[in-house]
């Protein structure tokens, strides 16, 4: 078969759709390759396709069009227990009825793998995660985190190249779950795994990826390394989704190569960094994090301009202070300031002047 | 802690000890818990236990014959049963005594049916033997022996002397004898004549129907538990209904339905010949036999086996099967190994309550079962309003609790009684 896809993509789904009821599709068009040992995370809303998306390449939902491959080979008429595919779930799935150790060589048993070897791997993967002294415990007497682990280390004890998971860390407290992310991709980047990562959690998405595929409405909106996702935004909802975000209204007034000019609604011009707008006149929404702007008079830059701004409301937060300005008319802007011995604390009522890099304020889809 | 003491129990504040003190504290609360419940105690000690404690008492009672023959006892006890040799004069002679008092308060004929339980013959002897020793004179009419014999030749055998020493005693081991096919002899006990023997067989048959009839349900709910499991709510429900439909109609009702299914030229056989899969000459026997029973009583009793069952499924998670499935099980073994143990405690609870009602059930059999198809109930029932002999009734019914707690307790001690769940 005619390969048209990148050759070393590992995972790859090629136009995919999937409709439940025949009248909407959830999934619309999905293309999406992955090189082996990368780990991807699907983000997005709840109802955007990304578990559907999972659920179709482990096997338990068929794809209503489209193609989706597993090493160049495609597995839409694979059932799901010849993928070979490691799973985590949501709610870890343990069998309460076995302990942990026959958890864990249940996957070994269907393979027929013999006694010895299957203890000796039991032991390793029991090991890897920390949780060797419990073999012979079940399920309920575990805590939510070593259920977790349990989770992770049945999922990889038979060494699958592809390991999916779905929200795994949803049950867990903040600082488990920290803990958990960190463990999750040092043990996958150390086993050399491809792993699919599903959460509708951002900060999640950002620490643990390699790559990160933003789902809205049944499409990736963006598929780009964390960094890249935060800073350049390809559009409004990915600006929104990812982080905070501050957004203001207006129409192109005037575009030179990477920088453009808006007029805000209010009448307010600025200065911004066109992305997805080509032409005068045609509405904008321009996107710019809390953290990039500026109010220091010292270091604002010369010949860009600046808004007026007065100051409602500081907020003390420890590492950072967070001040609620009325901008352009709206009152729900909000700027980021580190916590600096001469950072200045700005007090409600106050008249200031802010301003930004041209290339910090996105030009978005309106 | 600071507050016990390295010899004594901790004290509450008040000096008190902390024990006590919590006691008093709670008793307003029993007090409060017991008056809530005590309508409900009181009703079912006055009208359940207390009548099953009477009843089970009468398996062993046997008052009557020291009751009503006080002196013919104390006379007979000394009678060597096994010398061949009638009892002597002074034993007859307590017996006319006894007989003038027991016929002058017509206590003679129930002291001759409880003895014909043991010897047929005895109750039309001291019916019979009662309408002449009404005109006797207990002073003038001596000796006694002849004059018994004369009466009636049934005091001339041995057996008839025999029956009353055995059964003389207050309480009985008789009628538990009775209920597994023995008596109780002069010799102590022995087996009952082999066309009296009948009760060991109905037990068995019990057992054995309860068994077929539990297993037919389990196979046939499983299914059904599984697909209302898996259903969305909305139909699961509606197909709820039809499996509850049943408990809203009259066992009477489903019972004789299955009457007129079964019959010989009832519907189903009508079907079959019109099929021409059964030849009109030789239609089938499925009423008035144990097939009969077995499928009447599995259609009756199948609402008590998915219900549970339900209950049980619907708390296992589907992502357990999505789970075995990934980790490279297939639908076979992923429900094997992994949905069925965590399904076993509800067939267990299924199996408790359909076998356990079954060997107590009476009504379909009775109506379905002809002479084949009967349980142990039947015969309870039989003893209870036609022969009229309570106490060997009483003996069967206690037999037959035993039995039920016998098997729970082994459920228990295999399974465990924690794992059966109704939801």
């Amino acid at each position: 078969m005619a390969d048209s896809g990148n050759t070393d993509a590992f995972v790859e789904f090629e136009r995919v759709q999937k409709s439940y009821d025949g009248e909407i599709l959830v999934v619309k068009d999905l293309n999406l390759s992955m090189p082996k040992g990368e780990f991807l995370t699907m983000l997005g809303p709840s109802g955007s396709g990304k578990t559907t998306c999972l659920m179709m390449l482990a096997g338990f939902e068929t794809a209503t069009h489209g193609e989706i491959r597993l090493d160049g080979v495609s597995i839409n008429n694979i059932p799901p227990h010849k993928r070979g595919i490691g799973m985590v779930f949501q709610n870890y799935a343990l069998f309460p009825h076995m302990t942990i150790a026959e958890n864990l060589s249940f996957p070994l048993e269907v393979r027929k793998i013999g006694k010895s070897d299957r203890e000796e791997k039991v032991m390793r993967a029991l090991d890897m995660v920390e949780m060797g002294a419990f073999g012979g415990r079940r399920p309920s007497q575990l805590s939510g985190g070593q259920q977790q682990r349990v989770a992770l280390a049945r999922a990889l004890v038979f060494e699958p190249e592809l390991v999916l998971m779905d929200e795994p860390l949803g049950a867990l407290d903040k600082q488990l779950r920290e803990k958990m992310q960190f463990e999750i991709t040092h043990l996958a980047h150390e086993l050399g795994i491809t792993t699919v990562y599903v959460t509708h959690d951002q900060t999640e998405a950002l620490t643990m990826s390699d790559r990160v595929a933003v789902f809205d409405d049944g499409r990736i909106q963006q598929l780009a390394p964390p960094d890249q996702l935060y800073e350049e935004p390809e559009n409004s909802f990915v600006a929104q989704f990812i982080g905070e975000n501050n957004t203001l209204d207006g129409v192109v007034k005037e575009i030179a190569g990477a920088r453009a000019v808006v007029q805000l609604d209010s009448g307010d011009l600025i200065d911004c960094k066109p992305i997805n707008v080509s032409k005068v006149g045609e509405r904008t929404q321009v996107s710019i994090r809390p953290e990039r702007v500026e109010f220091n008079k010292d270091r604002l830059q010369e010949g860009t301009h600046r808004l007026q701004a007065e100051v409602l409301e500081f907020i003390y937060m420890g590492d950072i202070f967070r001040t609620r300005l009325r901008v352009a008319g709206r009152d729900d802007f909000v700027v980021k300031t580190r916590n600096a011995p001469d950072q200045v604390r700005l007090q409600p009522g106050e008249q200031i002047e802010i301003g930004w890099l041209p290339e910090d304020c996105r030009a978005l889809d309106a | 802690m600071s507050d016990s003491t390295a010899n004594g129990p901790v004290l509450a504040a008040d000096g008190t000890p902390l024990k006590r003190s919590l006691a008093k504290a709670l008793r307003r609360e029993k007090t409060r818990a017991l008056l809530l419940i005590a309508p409900l105690l009181i009703f079912v000690l006055i009208s359940f236990i207390f009548p099953i404690g009477k009843m089970l008492l009468r398996s062993v009672e046997n008052d009557i014959v020291a009751d009503t023959i006080p002196l013919t006892v104390v006379a007979l006890a000394k009678w060597d049963a096994s010398s061949g040799e009638l009892p002597s004069e002074d034993v007859y002679a307590a017996m006319a005594a006894d007989m003038v008092v027991a016929v002058a308060a017509k206590a003679h004929t129930r002291l001759g049916s409880r003895l014909n339980y043991e010897t047929t013959g005895m109750s039309s002897l001291f019916r019979k033997s009662g309408r002449e020793i009404k005109k006797w004179d207990l002073a003038t009419d001596a000796p006694f022996k002849e004059k018994f014999l004369e009466l009636h030749d049934g005091w001339g055998e041995l057996e008839v002397w025999q029956t009353i020493q055995t059964h003389s005693a207050r309480t009985t081991p008789g009628y538990f004898l009775n209920a597994i096919d023995m008596q109780l002899t002069s010799d102590g006990p022995a087996a009952q004549p082999e066309s009296k023997q009948i009760l060991i067989t109905l037990f068995k048959r019990t057992m054995i129907m309860s068994m077929i009839i539990t297993i037919s349900c389990i196979l046939l709910a499983y299914p059904v538990a599984w697909i209302l499991a898996n259903l969305p709510a909305r139909k699961a429900n509606l197909l709820m209904i039809l499996v509850l439909l049943p408990f809203w109609t009259s066992l009477l009702v489903r019972t004789s339905a299955w009457k007129v299914m079964l019959q010989q030229q009832g519907v189903i056989n009508d079907i079959l010949v019109w099929l021409g899969l059964v030849g009109d000459a030789d239609r089938l026997v499925m009423i008035n036999n144990q097939t009969g029973t077995i499928i009447a009583m599995t259609h009756i009793l199948l609402p008590f086996m998915i219900l549970p069952m339900y209950a049980v499924m619907q708390t296992i998670q589907p992502t357990y099967l999505r789970a075995a499935k990934s980790l490279g099980a297939t639908n076979w073994t992923a429900f094997w190994r992994v949905y069925f143990p965590q399904s076993v405690p509800g067939i267990g609870a299924g199996s408790i309550l359909v076998f356990i009602l079954s060997i107590g059930y009476y009504i379909t059999p009775e109506i379905v079962g002809g002479t084949k198809g009967v349980f142990i109930s039947n015969r309870i029932a039989y003893h209870i309003s036609s022969s009229l002999n309570w106490g060997l009734a009483a003996a069967l019914g206690a037999i037959l609790l035993v039995l039920v707690l016998l098997l729970y307790w082994a459920y228990d001690k295999i399974v465990g009684i924690d794992n059966v769940k109704l939801g």
